[in-house]
């Protein structure tokens, strides 16, 4: 019998995929290891080998086609003996199955993944006040606008450089720096060595010596190995010179949960480095904060460390289609307006919270949601002046919850808020225990979007 | 004096040891003593004198209570500083080292008033008080540091060679580490990155032969350290650092290798500090006698003093130059003492450049 060939998952967070080009015809004979066909991911094209021997049989997805979802039957292939030219029967069992447009219905049970629940379908927000009225938008992916950002201030400003493992011939190791070799070249977009501690301090003395590096660090997990420099170098510089040496540099690259990776390899830094004086700490969750966060990053004579999320650099929002979109660091941005309860969080969070206040809308409870877009320095004016409104505070947090920026932002409403708080405020955080791989136990790890809408409702039953 | 570089070890060891293989690699040349000028001489001899007198003093501050914290003295190891720094071209060149950091400063001509107000934790320091004896910094002189973690300076230092071909400036970087530092992890990431993308850096180790009261080789596996860029491709030499004309000369053809675009040198510069690690070291690890014996053979200013000596310098000169080099360590001290500390404001200051 014909074996189906599927439109496989080549990354943690594929979820479709373009055929780009088939390498293989009907009628050819193939055997294990044989390319058949190039495949682009939301990462990379990758070449998808055969597994079996045979004859191909029928090529069911054009070459070309966009949005294959994983697990579309997209070729058969035949075994010795069997009739490779006639159609592939449809097996008895589908007759009696409900007929189906969707190929989820034929994919394979995907491993499951607690990451789905982070990533909400984005919402429309409400549009920017730092951005005028009537700007025209272009649709990016968060990744494309991180990468226009640090396009543009290469093409401003020569001192600016990109380094990291992966950036240059490679693309990025989540493609977040595509084409950057290809237009500035190998003097300003540096491939280095696995050396996290290295090249992160060869980045500050960068920094000190003039030059404005931007510093990737394929995860911030593998930060760990650099945050003396981070810290120690980076941050400290200028006050303990007495403001006479800077050190302008961004060290930037996905943080948070990823997808089944385990604890090693998912887990939130933010609160760590928004506790160190002298450092910059983003955080931003759509794409045009994405782009002007970063932008505006590059330019400050700060070091700034800027944390990404993997799980939304695929995810496309609307980008203010201008030559020169910076926005400034320090300002939260109320996406949703509300007046029965502020609902603060960042990054990935943000997603959730939004969703969570539709859902509170239809029930009649009208959320104020706000993206702190960065951590340090807090707007905390912001968080104030809605918990005056709402007297109601809720933090949502991919992370965990002790000394969390959930925590902060507890501590800032009891000393500047205390009289407007109806209610104690909760915070809904990551559970206190490093990430499990299991599918079941991820997703019980990892906030979601009920567990934000159960926050909600009882913040405003103690009150 | 200078030796040659790596393949030929600067003393036969005592053990039976395959000889390294000869290389066809290119070297940078034997260096040779530098043959300087009466005036050379007497500047050298200066900067040393300075530094010494400098560090005594600051010492006796330390122990009246005026300097506070950690204070780690260069006593010793003056020639090291004086005789690379020499070498150097100020408008381009830059200078980083760890927290042993004040006789770099001075070597550099930098104004001994602020150094020691910053000892004693003044706004008039060059830190304006709030970086210490370990943490100062004058871009103006290329000189970033005054950093007190150990090795940080070496990732940092490469990074201002980078800047340096990046910029295209024909500067060179000299990184500063102790024989302890030259056991760090970082310290390797970036002989890599050096040696791969070829960067204009000098890798001093200035071997004083104790990492706080480790010796070295009671720490160090491969003892001569000038060998540790070897599997790196990286070149070395072992220079007696005692010896400021060997010093100055070592440092003239190291960078010759490095001006010419050939990528790092390690220097191991052999020296030896008369004081404690910092002002609380109990000094439990070696004798006084040893301490003696250095002070007594190999002394880098008494051996200074005989070439100049031999070159004519009177007695008379010497005493003109102690008693200016006083005056000025007087006078750097008696403004340290009376400097205002800095306002309660300046705490919050200088946490970040910009406004947000």
């Amino acid at each position: 019998m014909a074996i189906e060939l599927k439109m496989p998952a080549l990354s943690p967070t594929m979820e479709e995929g373009t055929l780009a080009k088939w390498l293989v015809k009907e009628g050819d004979t193939v055997k294990s290891g044989d390319i058949l066909a190039e495949i682009e991911t939301d990462k990379a094209t990758m070449e998808f080998e055969a597994i079996d021997e045979g004859t191909i049989g029928q090529i069911l997805i054009a070459e070309g086609t966009d949005n294959v979802k994983v697990g579309t039957v997209i070729a058969t292939i035949t075994g010795e003996g069997e009739d490779a030219a006639a159609p592939t029967p449809a097996p008895a069992p589908a007759a009696e199955a409900p007929k189906s447009d969707t190929p989820k219905e034929d994919a394979p049970k995907k491993a499951e993944s607690g990451t789905e629940q982070l990533a909400v379908k984005a919402k429309a927000a409400v549009a920017d006040p730092a951005v005028l009225e009537g700007t025209a938008m272009v649709r990016l992916t968060v990744r494309e606008a991180l990468r226009d950002a640090m396009a543009e201030e290469m093409r401003a400003d020569d001192r600016v450089f990109v380094m990291g493992e992966e950036v240059a011939e490679y693309q990025g190791a989540y493609k977040v720096t595509q084409g950057l070799l290809d237009e500035f070249g190998a003097r300003r977009v540096i491939d280095t060595p696995i050396t996290e501690y290295g090249f992160a301090g060869l980045g500050a003395g960068a920094a000190m010596g003039g030059l404005k590096p931007v510093i990737e660090f394929m995860t911030f997990n593998f930060a760990m190995q650099a945050i003396d420099h981070i810290i120690n170098s980076a941050a400290k510089t200028n006050y303990m010179s007495g403001g006479q040496m800077r050190c302008p540099i961004v060290f930037r690259g996905p943080n948070g949960a990823a997808s089944r990776v385990g604890a090693q390899h998912s887990q939130n830094f933010a609160p760590w480095y928004a506790s160190v004086p002298g450092l910059i700490v983003i955080a931003p969750y759509d794409a045009a904060d994405a782009k002007g966060l970063l932008k505006a990053a590059i330019r400050t004579e700060d070091p700034v460390v800027f944390l990404e999320n993997e799980l939304l650099y695929g995810r496309s929002f609307d980008v203010p289609d201008l030559p020169d979109h910076v926005l400034p660091i320090g300002q939260a941005r109320i996406m949703r307006p509300g007046n029965d309860v502020t609902v603060v969080s960042y990054s990935i969070g943000v997603g959730l919270a939004l969703e969570a206040a539709d859902q509170l809308a239809a029930e009649g409870i009208d959320a104020e949601v706000i993206d702190l877009r960065t951590l340090r320095p807090l707007d905390t004016a912001t968080v104030l002046a809605s918990l005056k409104k709402t007297n109601h505070l809720v933090v949502v947090e991919e992370g965990w919850p002790t000394c969390s920026i959930a925590s902060e932002l507890a501590m800032v409403a009891m000393e500047q808020g205390f009289d407007n708080l109806d209610a104690p405020v909760i915070r809904v955080c990551n559970e206190d225990v490093p990430l499990p791989y299991a599918a079941n136990l991820e997703k019980a790890a990892l906030i979601d979007v009920p567990r934000v809408v159960a926050a909600v409702k009882a913040v405003r039953n103690r009150g | 004096m200078a030796k040659a570089p790596a393949g030929k070890p600067a003393a036969p060891k005592k053990t039976a040891s395959t000889p390294a293989a000869a290389t066809n690699r290119e070297q940078p040349r034997d260096p040779v003593p530098y043959d300087a000028t009466p005036e050379e001489l007497e500047k050298f001899y200066r900067e040393m004198l300075l530094i010494r007198r400098f560090e005594e003093k600051a010492g006796q501050l330390y122990g009246l209570g005026l300097i506070g914290g950690f204070c780690h003295l260069y006593i010793g190891q003056e020639a090291v500083a004086v005789g690379l720094q020499s070498a150097l071209d100020g408008d381009k060149d830059s200078v980083i080292t760890g927290y042993r950091d004040h006789g770099h400063m001075l070597a550099y001509g930098i104004d001994p008033k602020v150094i020691m107000a910053e000892l004693t934790g003044r706004a008039a320091g060059i830190s304006r008080g709030k970086g210490g004896s370990m943490h100062m910094f004058s871009v103006e002189h290329k000189f970033y540091g005054g950093h007190g973690i150990v090795g940080a300076q070496v990732s940092l230092g490469t990074g201002l060679a980078f800047a340096h071909k990046y910029r295209d400036d024909g500067g060179v970087a000299m990184s500063y580490f102790g024989d302890g530092a030259s056991n760090q992890g970082q310290v390797y990431e970036s002989f890599n990155m050096a040696e791969l993308w070829k960067l204009p850096i000098i890798f001093v180790i200035e071997n004083n032969q104790y990492a706080m009261g480790t010796s070295v080789n009671r720490s160090s596996a491969e003892d001569q350290l000038y060998r540790r860029g070897e599997s790196f491709r990286i070149p070395g030499m072992q220079v007696d650092g005692m010896d400021v004309l060997a010093v100055r000369g070592a440092a003239e053809a190291a960078l010759e290798w490095v001006r010419a675009g050939k990528g790092p040198v390690l220097m191991e510069l052999k020296t030896y500090r008369y004081r404690g690690h910092s002002m609380s070291d109990p000094a439990k690890y070696r004798s006084r006698e040893e301490v003696q014996a250095v002070r007594d053979k190999s002394d880098a200013l008494e051996h200074l003093k005989k070439v100049m000596l031999d070159a004519g310098i009177t007695e008379e000169k010497f005493k003109d130059i102690d008693k200016e080099i006083r005056a000025i360590v007087a006078e750097s001290a008696d403004f340290a003492e009376s400097a205002p500390e800095p306002d309660l404001p300046d705490l919050y200051t200088d946490v970040l450049v910009e406004q947000y």
